[in-house]
């Protein structure tokens, strides 16, 4: 009782928004504009890479972008001209190849952690998928190598679409996995209880909610795969002519940047540009149709 | 009166933690049978055992029979799913599927179960709709997503879709405690409606509601069953001193 007087006291002789205030609230309106302030040019900084290599990329690479260059087999050093139209064929076929390989079994692992792995072997695929992740690129390749290049006696494009989809099957998985938890605990049980069993349930409510989040990691981890050269060094390789067979050597857009790159000639230059250009853009529709998919999701609710 | 649910010495636990203590009930046909009791007393668990939802949360277990026309639903021989078709439920929170329209909403537990399909399949939509009270306020925009919905409304529909695929019992948990008071009333009305098709059984912390729907009332105090009878008798000359306490509002 004492303690209600006191405060009822308090209360009349100090008001809310008493004149007392006033130089602290100044205070924090002057450490609010300062912190915002330092916010946005922080964020400037950190786009100015970002932004000069697009611009720096565009910029080089139109100037190789015409039809030969979507059209023609690559010329012999020295000549001028020519395409790079296989490299472009190579990386569709390579990240199609691993793409097919990675996303169905990322899916059904992620559902697998999501929905049924909660002992001993759920905890020890999520450990070895995180470390999967931070394994380089380029030990990825030699893995591939040492198994499949060495297994068949010669490079080919499967090794280079299997090395692409060691890299992405973490990715998948656990992007997988974080969108299927995101699914309120409350639809489980509300299929469940309309007598639908639980594989049922996973598929038709579970997944069906959480579609647009994991096709966007799914992309994500496309965009990812498209622009990894050191796996397909030692896989797939490079060719100077049109893919045949799927068991053969393929050319690619990142091992053509990379090779030309190293080169002494002006020519070869203006080829690795545009093909940084024609990189470029595949990644960013990629990335753009993967927030697309994620927006829709949300935009059901 | 005809017993449709018969609880026989039924206790349930997490984990370590026993949350219904020897309970003995039953349900009559046709008839809303409410359990109260305060918070954290088993009421929910108890409702949640009805269809065997509890075991969905790792580490549960229980023991004892609930039998249904005298079948025991725990047997080892029943499907928990096969018990979920038969005995439907509304949870608290109103949860339609947010990525379905409200049409299917209402047809995808009849074909989750592979039940029907075509022209039956439109009628049970509307028949279900109908029962549930919501046909008039959305039949012209069946096809916009369950979401976007009032909170009333979408609970309705999650009637409406437990009562699609006809269970012989319906649950509901605590249906009405995210709604306002407008839209409780007309679950309550609706609730009284269904009782002449369906056997109901409610946990509500709502005393009023108790007196107000059902015919029944269970009170549940610290996982113990402490009084079971015909509500008039329950709030008017209850014969236990706890159930009096809780009543009169001396306690929860």
């Amino acid at each position: 009782m004492s303690i209600l007087k006191r405060s009822d006291s308090a209360e009349t002789t100090r008001m809310p928004f008493s004149p007392a205030n006033k130089g602290r609230s100044r205070r924090r309106k002057v450490m609010d504009r300062l912190m915002g302030g330092l916010a946005v040019i922080a964020t400037m900084i950190a786009l100015v890479p970002l932004a000069s290599i697009l611009i720096y990329v565009t910029a080089k690479g139109m100037a190789a972008i015409n039809w030969d260059f979507f059209t023609q087999l690559p010329k012999p050093v020295g000549e001028v001209g020519g395409g790079l139209a296989n490299a472009i064929v190579g990386t569709l076929v390579l990240v199609g190849l691993a793409s097919g390989l990675a996303i169905p079994l990322g899916i059904l692992a992620g559902i697998y952690l999501s929905e049924f792995g909660r002992g001993r072997l759920g905890w020890s695929v999520r450990f070895l998928c995180d470390v999967m992740t931070g394994i380089p690129s380029i030990i990825v390749g030699i893995a591939v190598y040492g198994t499949i290049v060495l297994t068949m006696k010669r490079h080919s494009a499967i090794a280079g679409g299997v090395a692409l989809a060691v890299i992405m099957l973490p990715l998948v998985t656990r992007t997988a996995e974080e969108m299927l938890r995101l699914v309120p605990n409350s639809l489980r049980e509300a299929s469940l209880a309309l007598g639908a069993s639980h594989w049922r349930t996973t598929l038709s409510v579970v997944l069906r909610s959480a579609a647009g989040g994991v096709i966007t990691g799914s992309l994500l981890a496309v965009a990812r795969a498209a622009g990894e050269t050191a796996p397909l060094l030692f896989t797939a390789l490079s060719s100077k002519y049109w893919h045949t067979g799927l068991d053969q050597r393929i050319a690619s857009l990142p091992v053509y940047i990379f090779t030309y790159a190293g080169t002494p000639f002006a020519e070869l230059h203006r080829l690795a540009w545009g093909a940084a250009l024609v990189l470029l853009s595949m990644v960013l529709v990629a990335s753009i149709l993967a927030r697309m998919a994620g927006r829709k999701a949300y935009g059901g609710r | 009166m005809q017993v449709r649910l018969q609880v026989e010495n039924f206790s349930a636990w997490y984990g370590q933690t026993m949350a219904i203590k020897d309970v003995s009930m039953q349900v009559v046909q046709q008839e809303v049978t409410a359990i109260i009791g305060p918070s954290g007393c088993g009421k929910s668990t108890m409702i949640r055992s009805f269809n065997r939802m509890h075991e969905t949360i790792p580490g549960a277990r229980t023991a004892g029979r609930i039998l249904l026309d005298g079948t025991d639903i725990y047997a080892d021989a029943i499907d928990p799913v096969e018990v979920r078709r038969k005995i439907g439920m509304v949870f608290q929170k109103p949860n339609p599927f947010p990525t379905m329209s409200i049409w299917q909403n209402v047809a995808v537990g009849l074909q989750i179960n592979g039940l029907r399909q075509g022209a039956s399949l439109e009628e049970t939509v509307e028949k279900s709709l109908r029962r549930a009270a919501l046909w008039d306020e959305v039949k012209d925009r069946l096809q916009h997503s369950g979401a976007s919905l009032s909170g009333g409304q979408q609970q309705r529909l999650c009637i409406a879709r437990a009562l699609a695929v006809e269970p012989e019992v319906l649950l509901m948990d605590e249906p009405c405690s995210a709604l306002d008071p407008l839209a409780t009333l007309k679950i309550e009305e609706l609730i009284s409606e269904l009782k002449n098709n369906f056997t109901i059984v409610m946990v509500t912390h709502n005393m009023q509601q108790a007196a107000r729907v059902a015919g029944y009332t269970a009170f549940f105090l610290l996982g113990e069953m402490v009084e079971y009878g015909p509500t008039a008798e329950i709030f008017t000359k209850p014969m236990d001193k706890r159930t009096e306490d809780y009543i009169t509002g001396r306690f929860g």
